[in-house]
């Protein structure tokens, strides 16, 4: 199964580290494979470094792609997390 | 060179980053020391071992993270377990470890030299990365692959070797963790060539109450292990090899700094309010979003100058206004706060390195900066104002401009801000109707035009620093004339006292946000002056106020008054040292400085 979403970044500071290691502690726990996308990039979503040369900053619109058995609770809860800005500011 | 040569005393400075006051013996810590050696491997079948090697130099590195981690959560705040945590990840991450591993498969060399490679791979991706704060994430990189590398070499089971309860680390350059170790180990303090206030380590030294200096530059081929040394965080400095004297002042600093801070903070909390009733407002002078936590632990009531300047150092390109916002937007309106006071770009001169483009300067003080610089590139200069104008919306907010030496200047601010803010109200975007409107004195030609330019704006900031330095005429980085540079030379204080007079008199608040602002010897006669707010290093308000509270307004004009009369600066510096060291015998017990 393939599940395609995009999210917009809402927290201030963006995909700093703190949130990023969010992200990759949420993902890693998922089977499906994971990748982040911005402006024709792709990050391994799974992939601390990776997330991080996407360089997302306040309002940059990120799309999330799971391929697999649990691709679609991967998208949700991810998309729980940015939606609720990472629980930050 | 003999035994000699190396018990000369010498005294280093550099930023201090975490305040306090160690007495200690020099350990030499060489993180980069391991002698890496990079080879490729003799043969295709080594590379399974190679691999085997740095997979365990990976477990190793992991559990030694982990065990600080715990360690450290026992023991300091959350704060600083985060950067741990980014650097498990990063020790964990994919990516990093399946190109390490194609390194040493692909092109047959061992480990060290494929973690480099990796580093190397990851330097040039982060470099093209826009934000700085992500581009700094390879110091983070570069830290986990230090340590991998040292585990590689084996032995080690420390991240900071176990030094013993008087050992003081002297190092290029520390990680985070090393930090966090060296709190688990006791580790009296620490000094380093490199760094700076914000950086991670120096963020973690403070959270762990650990007496550091960075950025000393050279300090490591300066000092041998076992040589004796004081590291004095609050004041940035390192004494190499002090003699019995100098360990004696220093010991009592030390004791002082330690009572201090204990009941300094309780004065902290309380309004900077003297015994016959007169209320001083007292700022912080913070330059990063970080400090603000601190600014609020120690007693600031507002942010009285926050320099903007870090917004655009160390970029390529100019910051935009989202970025002016959301630093900007994270001082004002802060819980616990009552106003932020935002000085507008002040770079040129001794801070600025990277530029954007600008031309060196024979004489960057009188030169082409500040207020001068941004009415020249106004369209850079409406980016910043667009966002003040933007976060005033959400508390308090005075903007302040420096460096102005004449009316046109500041008209000209104005104008360029009205039209900004005006176009937001146009655009239905929300701007503060509240927000004030000042100028830096810091120029002698201001303080002489001060009646006229208190007709413009709604509040004076003397810039103590600046003024000193321009009205003394001396160069304040150049050590052959520093020892002119005095705070109290009656005209600086005719200088001030002008100024205050004068601002009052035309109902103008007047601040004071340089060094002297926070100096304790000159509260009283700062009080006497009859100043509205004080603005200084978070750090020193505690003392600052505990200062005003037991003193009176009455006795600090007789003061004031007394200290007018003297024509010699060192008669006056004499005068009102003993004179605090009598009416405040607890505060000013130690000599020196």
């Amino acid at each position: 199964m393939v599940v395609i979403k995009t999210f917009e970044i809402k927290n201030k500071l963006g995909l700093h580290a703190r949130v990023a290691a969010k992200l990759i502690n949420v993902s890693t726990r998922f089977k499906s494979k994971i990748f982040f996308e911005r402006d024709g990039k792709v990050a391994n979503g799974k992939s601390l470094l990776s997330i991080l040369t996407l360089a997302c900053p306040l309002g940059s619109r990120l799309t999330i792609r799971a391929e697999g058995m649990d691709a679609r609770e991967a998208v949700e809860d991810l998309g729980k997390l940015i939606k609720d800005k990472f629980g930050e500011d | 060179m003999g035994d000699d040569a190396g018990k000369r005393t010498f005294v280093l400075k550099g930023i201090g980053v975490s305040p306090g006051i160690v007495i200690g013996k020099v350990h030499l810590f060489d993180r980069f020391d391991a002698r890496v050696s990079f080879y490729r491997l003799r043969e295709k079948d080594l590379v399974s071992e190679e691999v085997k090697r740095f997979k365990a130099a990976l477990k190793e590195s992991e559990k030694q993270l982990l065990e600080v981690k715990n360690k450290l959560r026992e023991l300091a705040g959350r704060e600083p377990l985060y950067i741990i945590d980014v650097h498990l990840l990063i020790l964990k991450d994919k990516m990093f470890i399946n190109h390490t591993i194609k390194y040493i498969k692909d092109l047959c060399i061992n480990a060290e030299w494929a973690i480099k490679m990796t580093i190397d791979r990851y330097r040039d991706i982060f470099e093209k990365v826009e934000d700085e704060y992500l581009k700094g994430r390879i110091s983070d990189i570069r830290y986990v692959g230090q340590m991998i590398t040292r585990n590689l070499a084996g032995g080690k089971k420390d991240v900071v070797p176990d030094i013993g309860a008087k050992g003081i680390i002297i190092a290029v350059d520390l990680s985070p963790a090393d930090t966090a170790q060296m709190m688990i180990n006791k580790v009296l303090g620490f000094a380093t060539d490199m760094g700076g206030k914000t950086s991670h380590t120096a963020i973690v030294a403070r959270a762990v109450e650990i007496p550091a200096v960075v950025g000393l530059e050279s300090i490591t081929k300066m000092v041998r292990t076992n040589d004796d040394i004081i590291v004095d965080g609050s004041a940035g400095l390192v004494v190499v090899n002090p003699d019995p004297e100098m360990i004696k002042v220093y010991d009592d600093k030390r004791r002082h700094f330690e009572i201090a801070q204990e009941s300094f903070l309780k004065y902290a909390k309380l309004p900077a309010v003297t015994r016959d009733n007169y209320k001083v407002d007292i700022g912080g002078n913070i330059e990063f979003i970080e400090e603000i936590p601190t600014a609020i632990s120690h007693g600031a009531e507002g942010i009285g100058l926050y320099r903007t300047e870090f917004i655009y150092i160390n970029k390529e390109q100019l910051p935009t206004e989202e970025e002016h916002f959301s630093n900007y937007r994270s001082i004002v309106g802060v819980e616990g706060l009552k106003w932020a006071t935002i000085r507008t770009f002040d770079l040129g001169g001794d801070k600025f390195y990277s530029d954007p483009k600008l031309a060196k300067e024979m004489n960057p003080q009188l030169g082409l900066r500040a207020i001068r610089f941004c009415l020249k590139e106004v369209d850079m200069f409406k980016v910043q104002l667009r966002a003040i104008a933007r976060a005033s919306a959400f508390g308090k907010t005075r903007i302040m401009f420096p460096m102005i030496s004449g009316i046109e200047e500041i008209r000209e601010a104005k104008r360029i801000f009205f039209e900004v803010k005006d176009d937001l109200i146009t655009k239905g975007i929300p701007v503060g109707d509240d927000i004030e409107i000042g100028v830096m004195i810091e120029v002698p030609s201001a303080v002489i035009i001060a009646d006229e330019l208190a007709k413009e704006v709604d509040f004076f900031s003397i810039g103590t620093n600046d003024l000193i330095q321009y009205a003394l005429a001396i160069d304040r980085i150049n050590e052959r004339v520093t020892y002119l540079y005095e705070p109290l030379h009656p005209a600086v204080l005719r200088l001030i006292k002008q100024v205050i007079d004068v601002g009052h008199k035309a109902g103008v608040r007047v601040a004071m946000c340089g060094e002297m602002a926070g100096e304790p010897a000159y509260v009283m006669i700062l009080l006497g002056l009859e100043i509205d707010e004080l603005s200084m290093n978070p750090l020193a308000i505690p003392r600052v106020k505990k200062i005003i509270q037991e003193s009176t307004l009455e006795e600090s004009k007789a003061l004031l008054e007394k200290v007018m009369t003297f024509s010699s600066a060192a008669v006056i510096r004499e005068f009102v040292y003993n004179y605090m060291h009598e009416r405040f015998p607890e505060e000013f017990q130690t000599n020196g400085t």
